[in-house]
């Protein structure tokens, strides 16, 4: 059963002389019970179309549908049933952790005993600091704490809007985990993050640069389509190197990543590349690695 | 109803836990009635006068005495000649220098004429006029005391009375003034503010994407500062009366009921403004320049609209605080009812429709 429908979105914003277009004619569904990742850096649009399906937006083109429901003629339905964490941590600072719950909870008609059951594994981590007022927590426990008023009214679709940036690295994983056993609850979750390693925690993902999608898969779909053979080189001399790398007939890119360059050659022909460097009198590892979701990313960006 | 407490609930959480709202909010009437009735007084109080008094004689002296004996001046200084008289002046030490003439009691009595001369520092001219009212009739009554027993042929006597304030006090216009002020600023920039805060820090965005009705945001934020408005009425007045000494003549429930109307409109006007502007920075500016200054300057509480080009005075008409001041006036100083200020009061009804009407009309459902 399909929950999200987005069919052709066009956003632009600014007046008449200087229109930027944020989103370029989107299109995708999400299924229920799915936990689909909208992956793309800053700017890509991922807050614009949050923002037009959680109703906050109008599209100058298109139509969308969330739970069965118009995004702008029912509006009003939309807002009873999603639950929507923007990418800034937007609850009362100057509220208590307790206060800030309760509030959400009453302005969506419930309270926190009626769905405690659904919050309770993320409440109970803030529990202990629940006099503590909202803008003295930790970056980690904000975001939980997000989550929480996001879930309380037991919505049934969740959208979040980069809920991981800016939190460390542990809490990442954490989050992560809370999400996917959110899913089985049945909760349609929409998340988006600009960090392309999260990418293969989703069921399926979308990839998205300058307003257009680029593809539509799972990780593993995506992955597989990437389909040429891929180098991780490392020496002692990086930046000659990358420029060396980059200047080969046989090599389509080559980029940093990580400790190592990344080498997309373009029809094999790994031999020819060890004896160039050699020749040049590099000191270089290379050896062949997998491509993740970053280097499709990087793959798809060049070929536009 | 649960939810609309809720909300409520919240709002004065948001005031009572920051420290510059809760001064802004309770202090300030307290210190605008004080800095109005102590420190900013166009009052003339012992005013500082020099004589030189070239007769010396009975007349001269009883004439000079009845001067100091007045509240309105002191005489600090004998000067004996008209550089003498200047430098004082220059100084800035006097305010009224009086010249008594050679001769003023021989004159006084052979030819039935004398003259005394008042010379005043005109640099602020209200207070020279009224320094020299004051002592022609000084002089007046002395004049009165000493012919008392003679018959004048014709005498045509002139008898003033300062109606609602015989002592010409300044706090009689001033309170209406303040009350005005404290109730705008607290109610049309705080709710602005308040509003335009949820808009700048997010909140508002999630706040949207819920089933909270946009009308009861609205109208959930301006119930605490309509509370604290009329706790402000109650310190005001009650400042005013047993500090200042300004009586309440009309009817104190039509003194309220009036204040808290103007007290809706400020809100409206607040919630109007909220939804126009995009930052806190905006709303603080255009309640303070758009409305404060008007409120000071075209409520007839600074300057008498009367004197106004009509420019002006039309301009006047659109500020709710004119209408409000003089209520105030008619009903607390006066003593009038509600016969006499109907009309003011059904503009400010008029005006918290049309400024309530448009802050629903116009408030966001969407971020844009």
């Amino acid at each position: 059963m399909t929950t999200v429908s987005i069919s052709n979105i066009v956003k632009r914003y600014g007046s008449k002389k200087t229109v930027t277009t944020a989103l370029h004619g989107i299109s995708f569904d999400v299924q229920q019970g799915e936990l689909f990742g909208l992956i793309g850096p800053d700017g890509a649009g991922k807050t614009s179309l949050f923002r037009i399906l959680t109703t906050l937006l109008l599209a100058e083109e298109g139509t969308a549908t969330v739970d069965g429901f118009d995004v702008v003629k029912e509006y009003k339905e939309i807002r009873k049933r999603v639950g929507y964490m923007p990418g800034r941590f937007s609850l009362y600072q100057d509220l208590t952790v307790k206060e800030n719950l309760d509030f959400f909870a009453t302005i969506f008609n419930t309270t926190i005993e009626e769905n405690y059951d659904l919050i309770k594994e993320i409440y109970q981590q803030i529990e202990p600091f629940k006099d503590r007022r909202a803008g003295k927590l930790s970056g980690g426990m904000k975001q939980k704490l997000a989550l929480s008023c996001a879930l309380i009214h037991r919505p049934s679709v969740l959208f979040l809007d980069e809920p991981t940036t800016g939190v460390d690295a542990v809490s990442r994983k954490e989050f992560w985990e809370m999400l996917k056993r959110l899913r089985e609850q049945g909760i349609t979750i929409l998340v988006s993050t600009p960090y392309m390693d999260e990418a293969s925690l989703c069921d399926r993902v979308a990839l998205i640069q300058s307003g257009r999608i680029m593809q539509i898969d799972t990780p593993a779909g995506i992955v597989q389509q990437f389909g040429k053979k891929l180098l991780a080189v490392k020496s002692n001399n990086m930046l000659e190197l990358l420029k060396i790398l980059n200047d080969q007939e046989i090599v389509e890119n080559a980029y940093p990543f990580g400790e190592y360059h990344h080498v997309v050659l373009k029809n094999g022909g790994e031999d020819v590349l060890r004896n160039e460097l050699n020749r040049k009198g590099m000191l270089f590892e290379m050896e062949e690695a997998e491509a993740n979701i970053e280097d499709c990313f990087i793959r798809l960006m060049n070929n536009d | 109803m649960k939810q609309f407490i809720s909300f409520v609930k919240k709002e004065f959480h948001h005031i009572f836990r920051d420290k510059r709202t809760m001064i802004i909010l309770l202090a300030m009437p307290v210190v605008q009635i004080i800095i109005f009735g102590f420190a900013l007084t166009n009052e003339v109080k012992n005013s500082k006068i020099a004589v030189w008094d070239q007769s010396k004689d009975e007349a001269s002296a009883s004439l000079l005495s009845q001067l100091d004996a007045s509240r309105y001046f002191e005489i600090v200084k004998p000067v004996f000649s008209t550089a003498e008289m200047e430098a004082e002046f220059k100084k800035g030490k006097i305010r009224m220098a009086v010249v008594i003439p050679p001769k003023f009691q021989e004159e006084l009595v052979h030819f039935n004429k004398a003259q005394v001369q008042f010379i005043a520092d005109a640099s602020d001219p209200n207070v020279a006029n009224t320094l020299t009212t004051y002592a022609s009739s000084v002089v007046q009554d002395y004049q009165s005391r000493i012919t008392g027993e003679k018959k004048m042929p014709y005498a045509i006597s002139t008898r003033v009375r300062m109606l609602y304030n015989p002592e010409l006090k300044g706090a009689y216009n001033f309170v209406p003034g303040v009350m005005a002020m404290v109730l705008l600023l607290v109610c049309t920039m705080m709710t602005a503010i308040t509003v335009v805060r949820e808009r700048e820090t997010g909140t508002m965005e999630i706040m949207l994407v819920s089933p909270a009705k946009p009308f009861r945001i609205v109208i959930a934020k301006a119930v605490p500062y309509f509370l604290l408005s009329a706790v402000n009425i109650a310190s005001i007045l009650l400042l005013s009366v047993y500090v200042l000494d300004v009586p309440v003549n009309g009817s104190l429930a039509l003194l309220v009921g009036e204040s808290l109307l103007f007290t809706l409109v400020s809100l409206a006007l607040g919630l109007f403004i909220s939804t126009k502007v995009a930052t806190q920075q905006t709303a603080l500016f255009i309640s303070l320049v758009g409305l404060l200054l008007p409120t000071v300057m075209l409520s007839g509480f600074m300057f008498p609209i009367e004197n106004m080009p009509p420019p002006l005075q039309a301009v006047s008409h659109a500020v709710p605080a004119r209408w409000f001041y003089n209520i105030v006036r008619s009903v607390m100083i006066k003593g009038t009812g509600l016969e006499v200020v109907w009309k003011d009061t059904l503009i400010l009804v008029g005006m918290f429709l049309f400024f309530g009407g448009l802050a629903i009309k116009n408030f966001k459902i969407r971020l844009s």
